[in-house]
């Protein structure tokens, strides 16, 4: 207590529990093999639970963790026992709201694997070293995406052929929609 | 820039049932096809792909060699060549990831400062964010000048970088941080929300050791400047360490900063008001009107649709009903309704909760409740119900039927072992606690061992069978269970039971001749140990055979336990080198962390708040004494007697710090200054304390033993002697200079000058007071040690201790000033109890045993007055009790 809230990790996991993305803050878990441990009793502990609603929360050894599952994405958000659950929880909702906005609402592992820049990116904008840096999800996905930080000044850097590409993806999508 | 769906360009192969873009990648290739990253024209989309790649691998846990992260970073900071802002973005997450070493990070210093002031407010923050991870104080001071700027930046983001990679370099190179103090308290008056709360955070953490300064920076702070729910929160934090470093001195009245939570309570943000409830109920002796706004709230968020609110809520009120059970019994209805709660977090705290706060009638009905609960939980919540029913038994001792039944119900269940001994502990304590449940918990226990897998609790159970099970009504009819132990278990649990069988023998005179045969059986058993037991104890309770011993030895054999703490033990046996003379089990030190048994009632109502915490109980480190007898000039003093907890002679973050350990002879003290020297450019040598004992007359030094040097960030120790009469109580003040040669040291060699320059350092007093001839040492049962000391040695008087603040606080001072040992938990006093009594034992210098009774009583106008009642083994040492009390 009498300290900054900290963030200990983030995780997103798939439906198997196995790794898609995960962000440690904290060195107490000093191996891959703690890490890969842990995440193991996270995924299993709350396995169970439905989670898609709204975020649901765990404690064991010493931790309390939110989750919520989005398809096949788990994402759970770890603090120490004694840190405030609405702040884990507001953390947990910035991020996997941002990345919902990032993936245009297609939140499944096979859309997160082919965009797994956007989620690193994302996980980079959330926390900084276990503090929280955002916690509203349109800031965070317009810092990841580069919009609206930037106004219209990023046209600018970009040349006339990225443009073209960059347009000519935009119709092709809406084309396939 | 970033763009979606950047890889599936290349593999627009869809048919695939399942496919990752990652399938069957392998690092080697990856980091051929690093190359590109060289190549004059950059692609920056295919950059960003492999970095991706890259920053896969390195998140499914793969490990880079040190060549091969130099390469690719090296390879990475030509990238800085592109414009393409996604790509840069992804460059920097990668600088971050790979954390290069000192030497590389001169490459990208130049492009990152460069970014750092950049028209482009992204470049600026994130560049702000990777140089301040990877640099180190030196660069530091290079780039200081535009971190100030950037904390006023007029882009939150880019404030919100510099502020939040302040409070991780503060860490490091706190002296350049603290200088931004000005930039920083600027902006804590941001707008944005974050950097409010960033800009707060760092603040108080540059300010953290200056107690007036946070009070202060609380103070201005609470009027209503700080609107981000965020730094909201840490508002409230940083409040209540105010409030609890103000300790008790506040007379009745408000408690300063009460109602600035209590405003918290009706704040927008559902974390603010949990934040400001948490708070309120953790406050040192809160008072059952403080409470009530904030039961209330959490009270709302018990039937919130949202899990983690109602978790929230009804963790706080568990911790709650601990200390004050009457506050909560207004949620009970709510309570009960989670116990069906889908997340069994919830409902296991909701049942726990009922289970302190319920009364003796509703016991029977939640018992029914929990059995149907019980099966569909797991091991770990499990242990947490049996705990709180545990406490409920003590609580409620005429319901042990249901209480005892629903345990043996559940001990008969599948479960794991930490589950399995949590009921077994349970059922001994509440027989221990509760003699009407003596024969039934027995019973229980004895059908359970009968098909017991763990040899831990079959082992457990036999001695406590062996210590309870002969002063029982019937005391055969437990044999049966006993030697079937014999017949079935293995060696741990035969030889186990071959005590027990004894303690039978030794105490039952009508089962003698019986236990004999069952003995004479077991000397045919397949192991050593079981035979070797069984041969002892036919031996030791056919009393005629053996010559000098009698029924009192034979028991006190039997029965006798190790007064020594195992831990202390081992250690002392560790460091016994083979020689001629034997060891010696008087030798071993006998100060325990705290007692076993008082710890074991004390789980189920943990005291709330750190503030009910006592201080760290002092033990004699193995390590001290071996160093104290290294040293020939203090080998005269014999023993020492007590060594006490460093005292820090100088603050936090000095350029020395220095504490002193208190070793105490019987006719000597000896100090031990720990001294820390924390500045690399500098050499300190013949370090000694010059000490002041004016103030201490008793006192006369005898020898001093400075020390020859003092490297940086090495502690080392001096020593000062002194003589003190014998059988006197001496006390006193001493104060301390510091005086030593500083010699000035070459960074860069590490070599130093070869003049130095006297020089001293001014530190705290400190005092020799009577509790540091106390030691604190536990006895397992108080009544028992009581009734067997000497009556003519019993010293009672009373005394009136003034106003108090509460009994707790009495009660703690004087445990304090007596340093001694409370007993079965009763240092901790109940809240609003109008009396209390306190039970302390201790080892007072001269190895005499000491036990206290305080019985305490409180008026009205919180006048406190105190009955002490000393006994020990040498009636002067009892009077030296009271005059301890009446000076202190």
């Amino acid at each position: 207590m009498g300290s900054c809230p900290s963030v200990k990790n983030i995780l997103v996991l798939d439906s198997e529990g196995k790794r898609v993305a995960v962000k440690y803050y904290s060195d107490e878990w000093p191996s891959v093999s703690s890490k890969l441990a842990f995440e193991k009793s996270v995924f299993v502990k709350t396995q169970k639970t439905s989670a898609r609603t709204e975020a649901e929360v765990v404690m064991f050894d010493g931790y309390i963790i939110v989750y919520k599952f989005i398809q096949d994405l788990h994402f759970f958000v770890t603090g120490g026992d004694e840190e405030n659950e609405l702040i884990l929880a507001s953390v947990l909702q910035g991020f996997s709201d941002a990345v919902g906005l990032l993936l245009r609402n297609n939140v499944d592992k096979r859309t997160a694997l082919e965009n797994l820049d956007l989620i690193f990116l994302c996980l980079d904008e959330v926390v900084d070293g276990g503090i929280v840096l955002e916690t509203d999800a349109n800031l965070i996905a317009e810092k990841v995406s580069g919009h609206g930080l930037e106004g219209a000044g990023s046209f600018t850097e970009q040349t006339i052929s990225q443009a073209l590409a960059t347009a000519r993806e935009h119709f092709a999508r809406s084309l396939l929609k | 820039m970033a763009q979606p769906l950047v890889v599936k360009k290349d593999d627009d192969c869809d048919e695939e049932e399942y496919y990752s873009p990652f399938l069957g990648i392998e690092k080697g290739a990856v980091l051929q096809e690093a190359r590109v990253f060289h190549d004059p024209q950059l692609d920056a989309r295919r950059c960003c792909q492999v970095i991706t790649k890259l920053l896969y691998l390195l998140n499914q846990g793969d490990t880079f060699t040190k060549v091969e992260a130099t390469e690719v970073f090296f390879a990475t900071t030509k990238l800085f060549q592109s414009k393409d802002a996604g790509l840069r973005r992804m460059v920097y997450l990668m600088i971050k990831e790979l954390s290069p070493s000192a030497d590389e990070v001169i490459i990208v210093t130049s492009s990152l400062m460069k970014d750092m002031n950049s028209k482009t407010d992204m470049y600026r923050a994130n560049a702000i964010r990777v140089l301040c991870r990877i640099i180190d104080s030196t660069l530091l001071t290079q780039i200081e000048r535009y971190l100030k700027q950037a904390i006023v930046d007029k882009n939150p983001v880019v404030a919100s970088a510099a502020l939040v990679s302040g409070i991780y370099l503060l860490q490091t190179s706190p002296e350049i941080v603290k200088r931004w103090s000005n930039e920083v308290q600027e902006a804590v008056q941001s707008r944005a929300a974050l950097v409010q709360f960033h800009a707060l955070a760092l603040l108080h953490q540059i300010r953290q050791n200056d107690r007036l300064a946070v009070s202060k920076l609380v103070t201005s702070l609470t009027r209503g400047s700080v609107r981000s729910p965020l730094a909201q929160c840490l508002l409230i934090r940083y409040t209540s360490q105010v409030i609890r470093e103000s300790g008790m001195n506040t007379q009745g009245g408000d408690r300063p900063f009460f109602d600035f939570l209590e405003s918290c309570l009706r704040n927008k943000a559902e974390m603010v008001i949990l934040e400001a409830a948490r708070a309120i109920t953790d406050l040192n002796g809160v008072t059952s009107r403080e409470l009530t706004p904030a039961i209330t709230v959490l009270q709302l968020f018990l039937s919130s649709s949202k899990p983690v609110l109602r978790f929230a809520a009804v963790r706080t009120l568990n911790k709650v009903a601990s200390t004050h059970p009457l506050a909560v019994t207004n949620c009970n209805i709510d309570m009960e309704s989670l116990i069906s709660d889908q997340n069994r977090s919830i409902a296991t705290l909701a049942i726990t909760t009922l289970l302190k706060t319920g009364n003796e009638s509703s016991v029977d009905r939640l018992m029914k409740q929990m059995t149907n609960f019980m099966s569909d939980i797991a091991d770990e919540f499990k242990i947490v119900v049996v705990e709180a029913i545990r406490s409920l038994c003590l609580k409620f001792p005429l319901k042990y039927r249901s209480l005892m039944n629903f345990l043996s119900n559940i001990l008969r269940e599948e479960g794991g072992f930490d589950y399995k001994k949590a009921i077994v502990d349970s059922i001994i304590i509440l027989i221990r606690d509760i003699p009407d449940a003596k024969e039934s918990g027995l019973f229980h226990l004895c059908e359970f061992i009968e098909d017991c897998e763990f040899t831990y609790l079959s082992t457990q159970i036999l001695h406590f069978l062996g210590n309870e099970g002969p002063k029982t009504s019937d005391p055969s009819k437990y044999i049966r269970y006993i030697y079937n132990r014999v017949i079935l278990e293995n060696a741990t649990v035969r030889a186990s039971a071959v005590s027990t069988l004894a303690k039978f023998g030794a105490l039952v005179d009508a089962l003698k001749p019986r236990i004999f045969v069952l003995l004479r059986r077991c000397l045919f058993d397949g192991d050593d140990e079981v035979r070797d037991r069984a041969t002892l104890y036919i031996k030791l309770l056919d009393g005629e055979a053996t010559v000098g011993e009698t029924d009192k030895d034979v028991t006190e054999f039997l029965f006798g336990s190790l007064d020594v703490p195992l831990v202390n033990l081992e250690t002392s046996l560790w460091n016994y080198e083979p020689s001629e003379v034997p060891f010696d089990i008087s030798s071993v030190p006998k100060e325990t962390k705290s007692q076993p048994l008082a710890e074991k009632k004390a789980t189920g109502k943990k005291s709330a708040g750190p503030a009910a915490v006592n201080g760290p109980v002092p033990t004699v480190d193995a390590s001290y004494e071996k160093l104290l007898s290294s040293i020939p000039e203090f080998a005269s003093f014999g023993k020492p007697f007590k060594s006490s907890a460093p005292v820090e002679l100088t603050e936090a973050e000095t350029e020395y710090s220095v504490n002193v350990v208190k070793h105490i002879y019987d006719g000597h003290v000896v100090l031990q200054y720990n001294c820390t020297n924390t500045i690399p450019e500098q050499l300190l040598e013949e370090v000694v304390v010059f000490v002041d004992a004016s103030e201490a007359e008793e006192f006369s030094e005898v020898a001093s033993k400075p020390l020859r040097s003092l490297p940086y960030d090495s502690p080392g120790q001096t020593f000062v002697a002194f003589e003190k009469p014998e059988g006197v109580l001496a006390t006193g003040k001493f104060s301390n200079i510091l005086k030593f040669i500083v010699k000035e040291v070459d960074s860069s060699t590490g070599e130093a000058d070869d003049d130095g320059v006297e020089d001293e350092y001014q530190l705290e007093d400190f005092e020799i007071i009577s509790a540091d001839y106390m030691l604190k040492v536990g006895v397992s049962n108080f009544r028992n040690a009581w009734e067997s000391m000497d009556l003519e040695s019993e010293r009672v008087d009373e005394y009136g201790l003034g106003v108090r603040e509460s009994l707790g606080e009495a009660v703690s001072a004087v445990i304090s000033i007596l340093g001694m040992q409370p007993c079965e938990g009763t240092d901790v006093v109940q809240n609003n109890s109008r009396s209390h009594t306190c039970l302390l034992s201790g080892v007072f210098i001269g190895n005499v045993k000491v036990l206290v009774r305080l019985s305490f009583g409180i008026s009205g106008p919180k006048e406190v007055a105190m009955k002490l009642a000393v006994r020990s083994d040498d009636p002067e040492v009892s009077d030296r009790i009271h005059e301890i009390v009446a000076n202190g």
